[in-house]
C-alpha cells in the first residue's frame, strides 16, 4: 500500500466532502465580508493608514484571517470524524498515519484555497485587489499560510477528543494569533510587553507576507517571511504527524 | 434436548487447522486500575467462525480493538494472520477487515463513494474493482440506492454497506463487533444470512462479539464466553451446552432452604444458583427420572419450569450471574421465569 494513494485517499474525501457541505463555504465567505464591509467600513470611516483607506489596509489582514480561521476549523473537524466514526474506517485502513496526516492537510490546503479565490475575486470586484500578479502572490501566501496552519489545526484536532475544548482553542490559539498578527492594525500600534507574542506567531509574517503581496508594504521583506512560515509548517508537520500516530480510540 | 437445527456455516473438518489468531496473555489496564481486558489467551482457526460472547462490558470491543490495532494492549501478545499486531500493524490492516458497533460510513458520501473509498485506502487493484464493489452491494440489495447519500439510509442499509465494505478487500479475518445490536429482529436475520453467505463464497475467518446468546449459538462454530476481561469458557456452542449434562430447571419452593438441602443432597442436581426473585435453578441429570424423585422429597413446590440447558446456563454456571438481556424479546431463562 503506496503512502501516497493513502493519502491522496484522505484527501479525495475531504474534497468530496467539502463541495457537499455548502454551509461550510458560505459562511467562510460571508464572515470575512462582514468584517470588510461592517468593521473595516464602520472603523474606517474616520481612519486611514499609510496613506490608504482603512479598508484596504485591513483587506490583506482579513484574508489571512480567512486562512487562520479555516485552517484551525479544519483541523478541528477532527473532532467529528472521531464523533461520525468515521475516523475508525481511515485508522484501521493499512495507511500509514503520516499519510493519513498529509491527506488531511492536503485536504484543508485545497478547502482553504477555494475559499481564498472566491475572497479574492471579491476583494477584485470591490477594488481591493488590483493587478493579477498581487492576486496569484496572495493566493501563493495563502497556499504556504494555510500549510502552517491547517497543520497546527491538525495538531489540536488530534489531541482533542470532544468538542468542549473548542472554546479554548477559539480563546488561547485563535483569537491572540489573529489580534497580535497585526491584521487590523500595523503590529507597531501594539502595547511593547506583547512584542515577543507578535514575533513568536507565525501569523505575524503570512499577514507580512499579504500585505506585501496586495499592497506592497512588509515590515520583515519576502524572505523572512516565507523561511519563518515554512520552518513553522516543518515543525506543525513533524508534530501532526506524530499526533496522528498516537491517536487511539477511546 | 430440543433437536436444533445445524446452523453453523461449516462443519467440523477434523483436519489439522491453521491458525488466523493467536492471542497470549492479551492484556488492556486504564490508569492501572481499570482492567477492561486482563489477561486472555486464545486461538481462532482458520476459515472459523468464531463468537467472544459476554455481557456489555466485558471487555469484547476492546479485545476486538487490539486485534485491530487500534488500542495498543498493555501486556501480552497477538498475532492475527501470523503478523504481530503490535510489530506489523500495517500488514494486519491489509489483511483484516472490521465492522464496528457504531456506523463508520461517512454520512455525507453516497454507498458507492464509500465502496470507492475503501477501495482506495486499500490500494485496491482497478482492475475488476468496480465489479467487485457491484457484485457486492447486488449480494446486499443496495445497488439501486448505491447513489443516495448515507444519510438518507436506514439503520439496517447501513449495516449492511459496512458489511460488505468490511468484506471488498477480500480480507483473510473479518471482525464484526456486536454486528446486530440496536437492530429490529427482522434485520438481524437479514445481516445473518448476508454474513454467512459471505463468510462462505470469500472462504473468511469471522470472529465476531456478541451479548446475544442466541446469536452465538446459532452462527458460531467455536465461542469463547468472557466475562470481566477473563475468558471463563472456550469450545463448540453445543459441546459447552452439553457439558451441563442436563436440563436446566427451575422451582419456586415455600421454603427456598429446604429445597437448597434436598437438591444439594441430590447427585443429579448441580450448579444450585439463587436466582433474583426468590427461585432456585439448577443443572439436573436424568430429569425425566431423577424429577420425580426431587419433587417428591421437597415438599411444597409452587412451580417448577424444566427446559433444555442454553448458553446462558453455561454462562451462569461459570459466573454466577446471568447474561443481561436489555431488550424486551429476552433470552431464554427470562422467558420461562415470566411464564408464570
Amino acid at each position: 500500500m503506496g503512502f501516497l494513494q493513502g493519502a491522496y485517499a484522505i484527501w479525495y474525501r475531504e474534497l468530496l466532502v467539502f463541495f457537499r457541505e455548502k454551509e461550510r463555504v458560505i459562511s467562510a465567505i460571508v464572515t470575512p465580508l462582514l468584517w470588510i464591509v461592517a468593521f473595516g467600513g464602520g472603523l474606517g470611516a474616520s481612519i486611514s493608514i499609510e496613506g490608504m483607506s482603512y479598508q484596504q489596509y485591513i483587506f490583506p489582514g482579513i484574508i489571512s484571517m480567512s486562512v487562520l480561521f479555516g485552517s484551525i476549523f479544519f483541523g478541528l473537524y477532527v473532532i467529528w470524524d472521531r464523533k461520525l466514526d468515521f475516523l475508525k474506517e481511515v485508522l484501521v485502513a493499512p495507511v500509514p498515519r503520516s499519510a493519513v496526516f498529509l491527506g488531511k492537510m492536503l485536504g484543508g490546503m485545497s478547502d482553504v484555497f477555494v475559499q481564498i479565490c472566491a475572497l479574492l475575486a471579491i476583494g477584485a470586484a470591490l477594488g481591493f485587489v488590483t493587478s493579477l500578479t498581487g492576486a496569484l502572490l496572495a493566493l501563493f501566501t495563502a497556499v504556504v499560510m494555510s500549510m502552517c496552519m491547517v497543520s497546527l489545526g491538525l495538531i489540536i484536532g488530534s489531541k482533542m477528543t470532544s468538542p468542549e475544548g473548542f472554546n479554548l482553542v477559539m480563546s488561547f490559539v485563535m483569537w491572540p494569533m489573529f489580534l497580535t498578527s497585526g491584521a487590523l492594525f500595523p503590529i507597531e500600534n501594539l502595547p511593547s510587553y506583547l512584542e515577543i507574542v507578535v514575533k513568536i506567531n507565525p501569523m505575524t509574517y503570512g499577514v507580512d507576507l499579504m500585505r506585501l503581496a496586495l499592497l506592497g508594504i512588509t515590515n520583515f521583506g519576502a524572505a523572512t517571511d516565507l523561511t519563518i512560515l515554512l520552518v513553522a509548517s516543518a515543525a506543525f508537520m513533524f508534530l501532526g504527524s506524530k499526533g496522528f500516530e498516537q491517536m487511539q480510540l477511546s | 434436548m430440543k433437536s436444533k437445527p445445524n446452523l453453523s456455516m461449516r462443519g467440523n473438518t477434523g483436519a489439522k487447522q491453521e491458525t488466523a489468531i493467536e492471542i497470549r496473555g492479551l492484556k488492556k489496564h486504564y490508569d492501572g486500575k481499570v482492567k477492561a481486558v486482563d489477561g486472555i489467551s486464545l486461538e481462532v482457526y482458520e476459515g472459523e467462525v468464531f463468537a467472544i460472547l459476554g455481557p456489555n462490558g466485558a471487555g469484547k470491543t476492546t479485545t476486538i480493538s487490539m486485534l485491530c490495532g487500534l488500542i495498543a494492549p498493555t501486556a501480552g501478545s497477538a498475532k492475527v494472520a501470523g503478523l504481530d499486531v503490535s510489530k506489523e500493524p500495517l500488514k494486519v490492516r491489509q489483511a483484516i477487515g472490521v465492522v464496528f458497533q457504531a456506523p463508520s460510513v461517512d454520512d455525507l458520501l453516497t454507498g458507492i463513494e464509500n465502496m470507492e473509498l475503501h477501495a482506495l485506502l486499500y490500494g485496491m487493484e482497478q482492475e475488476g474493482k468496480k465489479e467487485r464493489i457491484d457484485f457486492l452491494l447486488k449480494l446486499v440489495e443496495l445497488d439501486d440506492r448505491k447513489d443516495s447519500k448515507i444519510r438518507e439510509y436506514s439503520g439496517g442499509m447501513r449495516k449492511r454497506l459496512e458489511l460488505v465494505r468490511g468484506i471488498l478487500h477480500k480480507p483473510r479475518i473479518l471482525f464484526l463487533d456486536e454486528p446486530t445490536v440496536g437492530l429490529d429482529p427482522q434485520t438481524r436475520t437479514h445481516i445473518w444470512e448476508y454474513i454467512r453467505k459471505l463468510a462462505k463464497t470469500e472462504n473468511t475467518t469471522v470472529v465476531f462479539s456478541t451479548h446475544y446468546l442466541e446469536e452465538a449459538e446459532q452462527f458460531a462454530d467455536r465461542i469463547a464466553i468472557i466475562d470481566h476481561g477473563r475468558i471463563v469458557a472456550t469450545g463448540v456452542p453445543k459441546a459447552l451446552i452439553e457439558s451441563l449434562e442436563g436440563d436446566t430447571v427451575i422451582l419456586r419452593a415455600k421454603s427456598v432452604a429446604a429445597a437448597k438441602a434436598v437438591l444439594e443432597k441430590s447427585k443429579q442436581a448441580s450448579n444450585i444458583k439463587h436466582l433474583d426473585d426468590g427461585k432456585i435453578q439448577f443443572t439436573l441429570k436424568d430429569s425425566q427420572l431423577s424429577l420425580p424423585v426431587i419433587l417428591n422429597s421437597i415438599k411444597g413446590v409452587d412451580s417448577i419450569e424444566i427446559r433444555p440447558a442454553t448458553l446462558n446456563d453455561v454462562f451462569i454456571k461459570f459466573t454466577g450471574r446471568q447474561i443481561r438481556q436489555e431488550e424486551g424479546e429476552g433470552g431464554w431463562a427470562e422467558r420461562a421465569m415470566n411464564n408464570r
